[in-house]
């Protein structure tokens, strides 16, 4: 046997979850406790799940403004219906017979990216977090965003973050988002946002998108982008998860091949 | 891009890759017949050459395979992504999904993708530079004063690289070693020897990919599967050994710093 060091006990370390084992067993928890308040022994019955989110992401008890914010904005994001890629994608898993997993994983690898995905999300957030409500900064960020200098696994963003590069004008369920959440009490980002609409998506040369609404949102909920990002990427997958399912019922013959679709364009095929 | 943009596309998927006819079983890639003409591409042949739509010599060919072997494919179930791909064996998920999500977490900012990225986007601008006039001292010092940091060199485990002398062996037996970008990566290497930031295997295998002729884009591509082996056989050994039995942690091994117990 060889080893490169004596094994040492190593720990993690939280700050969200502790845990008493059982006295029989030290790797069965008898007590769960998240940010100090007992899961199991309190938590279960009192607590709604959109205040324990809140809690596991913020780490503190929601005021009811965030539990209104989270659940508005949770039903919203819940199901982006079966023309989203990220669903579209849960879709393919699901009429092949893949794994239920692989359904879900589709769904985040394909909603993860800069085209209403989880990064566009990250990347508004980021723009939020060094603009604030300033309108004239945010007017000069729209109209020239920063390029990156080095490259990166993300491919460099293609429109304004959080703004919708193929609409015509603010999809309703996207303007009535946005009217729904700026109408709860919370700020300052989505009342400015509300406010400030129209001009910004003059600057932007798009409409509002939903990521832009929810990472407006996420800002007010005070989330880091990152956690915004995280949070995004979980919440829009019930919506992948059912039609995932329902395609697997109906069959591959009942969904789109796009049949004639793909037109090769490039070199002739050869007579080798 | 605009509505016009999506009309346009509506059940309309222009490319240059290639198809697969429903009709007749030709499968076509880039022009040619995939299983008639193509038949006696090797499977790195056929990636790169649906990548780039480029034929690479077989010593070219030899190398990438070469690297990916070399860097990145450790049977290390500590590693990170390994540790995904033997807690998915462990766990008794499946095989696909244990590497599914083990690549996916490969695309990672202290090991694997951004590393390899960044060490290639380097080099590349490093050459750029200096081909304007830029001292190689004067780019690498405002690398690390915007950046803080130059993927390639300095590595979070082992300061030295065991890598190294392998990739440069392989490239040496290949004839593809002393390329332009590859002598960049040493004598960058030399700049940072005073800073502790030794050179790791990502700097030396993105300047001998740069050296054939690789964009950056082509070269992340090219690494996604670099380490699909080490993740592979980290998921098979796991899924033999006993369910549940891979770093099992006790309650205590918790190390809690959050608030104090609290009544809802």
């Amino acid at each position: 046997m060889t080893s490169d060091a004596a094994p040492r006990q190593e720990v993690i370390r939280t700050s969200i979850w502790q845990e008493e084992p059982e006295p029989d067993n030290p790797f069965a928890a008898a007590v769960c406790r998240c940010r100090g308040y007992d899961v199991y022994g309190e938590l279960l019955g009192k607590a709604s799940f959109i205040e324990y989110l809140c809690l596991l992401f913020l780490g503190e008890r929601p005021t009811q403004v965030q539990a209104k914010l989270l659940e508005i904005l949770a039903i919203a994001l819940a199901n982006p219906g079966p023309r989203d890629a990220s669903v579209h994608a849960a879709m393919s898993a699901g009429v092949g017979g893949s794994p239920a997993a692989s359904a879900l994983m589709a769904a985040l690898g394909v909603g993860a990216g800069g085209l209403g995905g989880g990064r566009e999300v990250r990347v508004a957030m980021e723009a939020w977090e060094q603009l604030g409500c300033n309108l004239s900064d945010w007017e000069a960020f729209l109209r020239h965003p920063p390029h990156a200098e080095r490259a990166d696994i993300w491919p460099e963003m293609e429109h304004a973050p959080g703004f919708d590069p193929h609409a015509v004008r603010c999809a309703t369920p996207v303007a009535q988002t946005l009217d729904t959440l700026a109408a709860c009490g919370a700020g300052p980002h989505l009342p400015w946002l509300a406010g400030q609409r129209l001009t910004l998506e003059s600057a932007a040369g798009a409409p509002l998108a939903m990521s832009g609404v929810a990472a407006a949102t996420c800002r007010d909920l005070g989330l880091s982008a990152e956690q915004g990002e995280m949070l995004y990427l979980l919440l829009r997958l019930p919506g992948a998860a059912v039609h995932a399912l329902e395609q697997a019922q109906l069959g591959f013959k009942r969904f789109p091949f796009f049949h004639g679709a793909v037109k090769y364009v490039g070199q002739q095929p050869d007579n080798e | 891009m605009t509505l016009s943009t999506l009309l346009e596309h509506e059940d309309n998927w222009p490319t240059r890759l290639g198809y697969a006819s429903v009709q007749d079983g030709t499968v076509s890639l880039r022009g040619h017949d995939l299983l008639n003409a193509l038949e006696d591409l090797s499977w790195m042949d056929m990636l790169m050459f649906g990548i780039t739509g480029r034929r690479f010599s077989s010593e070219q060919l030899e190398l990438f395979q070469g690297l990916w072997k070399i860097s990145a494919s450790y049977p290390e179930p500590r590693l990170w992504n390994n540790r995904i791909a033997a807690l998915a064996g462990n766990a008794r998920s499946s095989a696909g999904l244990s590497l599914g999500a083990a690549i996916a977490a490969s695309d990672a900012t202290i090991y694997g993708q951004r590393p390899m990225i960044g060490a290639f986007d380097f080099l590349q601008r490093a050459r750029a530079a200096c081909g304007g006039g830029q001292t190689l001292q004067s780019f690498v010092a405002r690398e690390l004063e915007v950046y803080r940091g130059i993927p390639g060199y300095g590595r979070p485990l082992r300061s030295v690289d065991e890598r190294l002398a392998p990739a440069e062996r392989l490239a040496r037996k290949l004839g593809l070693w002393g390329g332009p970008h590859a002598q960049l990566s040493i004598a960058v290497a030399e700049i940072l020897r005073t800073r502790r930031m030794g050179m790791n295997v990502a700097a030396i295998a993105a300047g001998l990919c740069a050296d054939q002729g690789l964009t950056s884009r082509e070269y992340y591509r090219l690494t996604l599967l670099a380490f699909t082996a080490g993740l592979i056989h980290c998921e098979f050994d796991a899924a033999t050994h006993a369910e549940g039995t891979l770093f099992p942690l006790r309650c205590e091994r918790l190390h809690y710093s959050g608030p104090a117990s609290r009544g809802w």
